[in-house]
């Protein structure tokens, strides 16, 4: 799960990590008021659209305003607007938040994170003197200007570890006092609400010579959210796409992708393939849906709707594997769903394992329009040739 | 011979008394598995189709004799229910369920190194050898002894290998899937190995899919250490990057964990890579093919 920027500050302010000040606002007006505390008189504020993306800057989604004034007038513009980032897609985002918060002169940028190393069961702090938006290109072109530094979510973080940040930032003295407090609340920070990352981009040195967070990222393990009813009130709906919100709500895992043959698969392995072998025949998938082991008739008709929801579907691929979850129950599903939610496109299913014979029956007495499959192969070549016949 | 399970394996079933608990003990017992315990704090003294119920482990090992356990409990209690098997000194440990927070299965590993039990999982089907013994979730008819050894991070696509092999009269020695979440218990390298030094297995089949670095590790220790035919297929190949594909584990970033990644560490390896999911059981038929060994 992801929160906006300011969350992310309210919760590193919680563990005492120092963030610039700043507002949260949802009208022009109010970013007005907000301005007013931040600029004037010489001093600027910045005014940054709060939506899940990173590269916000580049997209005309961080503004800089000489006075309250100002800030109300790049406000009237940025809300309501859409952002277009390399991380939205072509479809964009609705800025429906702003925050305000002061301009800050800075020395030094930095690049500081703490994220999973599954591969070692551990984590790893990231950390570089090349901080800012250009960090990514940093990874690729100079990989060895950015530290890793393994940190063990068991032992805690250690003071050797600090030291090791602190020289391959370059900082020393009360700097590197403040880089440890810093890092020692970030590494609790995560282990406490079960983070998945949490990223301070830039961290700067002020001209005043102290450290201050400027931006900061923080996601969490999905797995981990039921002990965390505090993050969970943080979730924005807005930010999410309406389909895999409404998929979520019903414990499917669905991925919207950019084809129109719509896929309804159990198991996540069997669903990516699925998706592989309807490109291998040429064509291409709207979604990855992963109904589960133990999906019920509620939870297949669930997953039609949403299929269902997006116009750009023109045909429909089941493909089941009935391992414990038996076909005659998918079937059931399928033509429930099917004659509830009215089928206007055509829907290839394939039905494999348990209870099979059963399955297929129901679906040839039930009147609908089923093309059926003998195999994986079989039933995405009908998919892809459905899907083709139905745009032409 | 098979790998890490035989008709002489004895498993516990913790989480014996909910929902999935029973009735895949049902499916275990029929299938001829020998479930001599099961565990659910609370309900000691009761039965489960007859098997005994006990409130920890250490009490069913004790009065069993178990060397295995299955887990089929809710992702909260999940971690404590992997330490207490580990703890009781269980050999094996396969975990289902799946959900398991990441921090919860990085406090875990660190623990088993200190153990000598195997885990199988978490979020896995679990491992059967046909025709002896069943631990986990998998349709247990699709199944025919052999001599295929298959790896899998995916349940039903594990199925989907199975068939493809069991159709062309093709039986299995032993058959694992390891699960779809970034920090897991065996990998693909611990089952190479087994399968490699396994005298009944000839020939193996591994399922891969996007993310994470196992596949590459594994294309590595085939070209230095595997003398047997290796057949795989990589799941995930249109997959967009930063999507999470329904596994944890499953997810494009950095630019690390492709789908083409993977296929050319495991070609340059020689191993024989079906393209598409369809093709996994002729990929194996090659593979073997090539070795000159007779399989059916």
């Amino acid at each position: 799960m992801k929160i906006h920027e300011y969350q992310a500050k309210q919760l590193l302010a919680q563990y005492s990590v120092p963030v610039a000040p700043g507002k949260v606002c949802t009208t022009p007006e109010e970013v007005r008021l907000s301005a007013s505390e931040f600029c004037g008189g010489g001093n600027k504020c910045v005014v940054k659209a709060q939506i899940h993306s990173g590269g916000r800057g580049k997209a005309g989604g961080v503004k800089l305003a000489a006075s309250p004034q100002q800030a109300f007038e790049i406000a009237t513009s940025m809300l309501g607007s859409t952002l277009y980032t390399h991380q939205t897609g072509p479809e964009g985002r609705v800025v429906h938040k702003v925050l305000v918060t002061t301009a800050v002169s800075v020395r030094r940028e930095f690049y500081l994170s703490i994220t999973a190393d599954n591969e070692n069961a551990a984590l790893v702090i990231v950390a570089s003197a090349d901080g800012g938006t250009e960090i990514e290109e940093t990874a690729k072109t100079h990989p060895e200007r950015i530290v890793q530094i393994p940190l063990s979510p068991v032992m805690g973080f250690k003071r050797y570890q600090a030291i090791r940040t602190a020289r391959a930032l370059g900082l020393a003295g009360p700097l590197e006092k403040e880089l440890t407090s810093i890092l020692s609340a970030l590494s609790r920070l995560y282990v406490d609400k079960d983070c998945s990352l949490v990223e301070i981009n830039p961290l700067v040195e002020t001209d005043e010579g102290h450290l201050l967070c400027l931006d900061a990222k923080v996601n969490f393990d999905d797995n981990a959210l039921f002990r965390h009813p505090e993050i969970v009130a943080l979730r924005d709906v807005d930010e999410e796409d309406p389909r895999e919100y409404r998929a979520s709500q019903s414990d499917l895992s669905y991925v919207s992708l950019d084809g129109d043959i719509g896929c309804l698969v159990n198991g996540a392995g069997l669903a990516m393939a699925t998706m592989d072998i309807i490109k291998g025949f040429g064509g291409a998938p709207a979604n990855f849906l992963d109904v589960g082991g133990s999906a019920t008739a509620e939870k297949v008709k669930a997953a039609f709707e949403i299929i269902l929801s997006d116009t750009r579907v023109k045909a429909i691929f089941v493909n089941i594997f009935g391992g414990i979850m038996k076909c005659d129950i998918i079937a059931a599903g399928v033509v429930s769903a099917a004659s509830e939610l009215g089928l206007n496109v055509p829907l290839v299913v394939r039905l494999e394992g348990t209870n099979v014979d059963e399955g297929r029956r129901i679906l040839s007495e039930s009147g609908l329009n089923v093309i059926e499959a003998s195999d994986m192969a079989d039933g995405a070549r009908k998919a892809v040739r459905a899907a083709k016949e139905a745009r032409a | 011979m098979s790998i890490f399970v035989d008709s002489n394996t004895r498993v516990i079933v913790q989480g014996i008394t909910g929902n999935q608990g029973t009735f895949h003990t049902r499916q275990m017992l029929d299938y001829g598995t020998k479930i001599v315990a099961g565990v659910t704090p609370g309900k000691e003294g009761q039965d489960v189709f007859g098997v005994p119920v006990f409130d920890t482990v250490h009490a069913a090992v004790k009065a069993t004799g178990a060397d295995a356990s299955v887990i089929y409990v809710p992702p909260k209690f999940a971690a404590d229910a992997i330490l207490e098997a580990a703890d009781a000194g269980v050999r094996l440990i396969v975990c289902i369920t799946e959900g398991i927070p990441v921090l919860d299965m990085a406090a875990v590993k660190q623990y088993l190194a200190t153990k000598k039990s195997r885990l199988i999982g978490p979020n896995c089907p679990g491992i059967i050898t046909p025709g002896q013994c069943k631990i986990g979730i998998m349709p247990g008819y699709i199944h025919r002894p052999g001599h295929v050894g298959i790896i899998s991070r995916s349940g039903t696509l594990t199925y989907e290998a199975v068939k493809q092999l069991s159709d062309r009269g093709i039986g299995q020695s032993t058959v694992i899937g390891i699960g779809g979440d970034p920090i897991r218990g065996t990998g693909f390298i611990d089952a190479l190995k087994a399968f490699e030094a396994d005298p009944d297995t000839w020939a193996v089949v591994m399922n891969g899919e996007i993310g994470g670095s196992g596949e590459e590790e594994a294309a590595r220790f085939i070209a230095t250490e595997m003398t047997k035919p290796v057949a795989a297929f990589i799941g995930g190949q249109s997959a967009p990057a930063g999507k999470r594909m329904g596994h944890a584990g499953a997810i494009i970033a950095g630019g690390k964990g492709t789908a083409s990644g993977k296929i050319a560490a495991l070609k340059q390896a020689g191993v024989e890579v079906a393209m598409t999911p369809d093709l996994i059981g002729q990929a194996l038929v090659d593979a073997v093919k090539k070795c000159g060994i007779e399989i059916s």
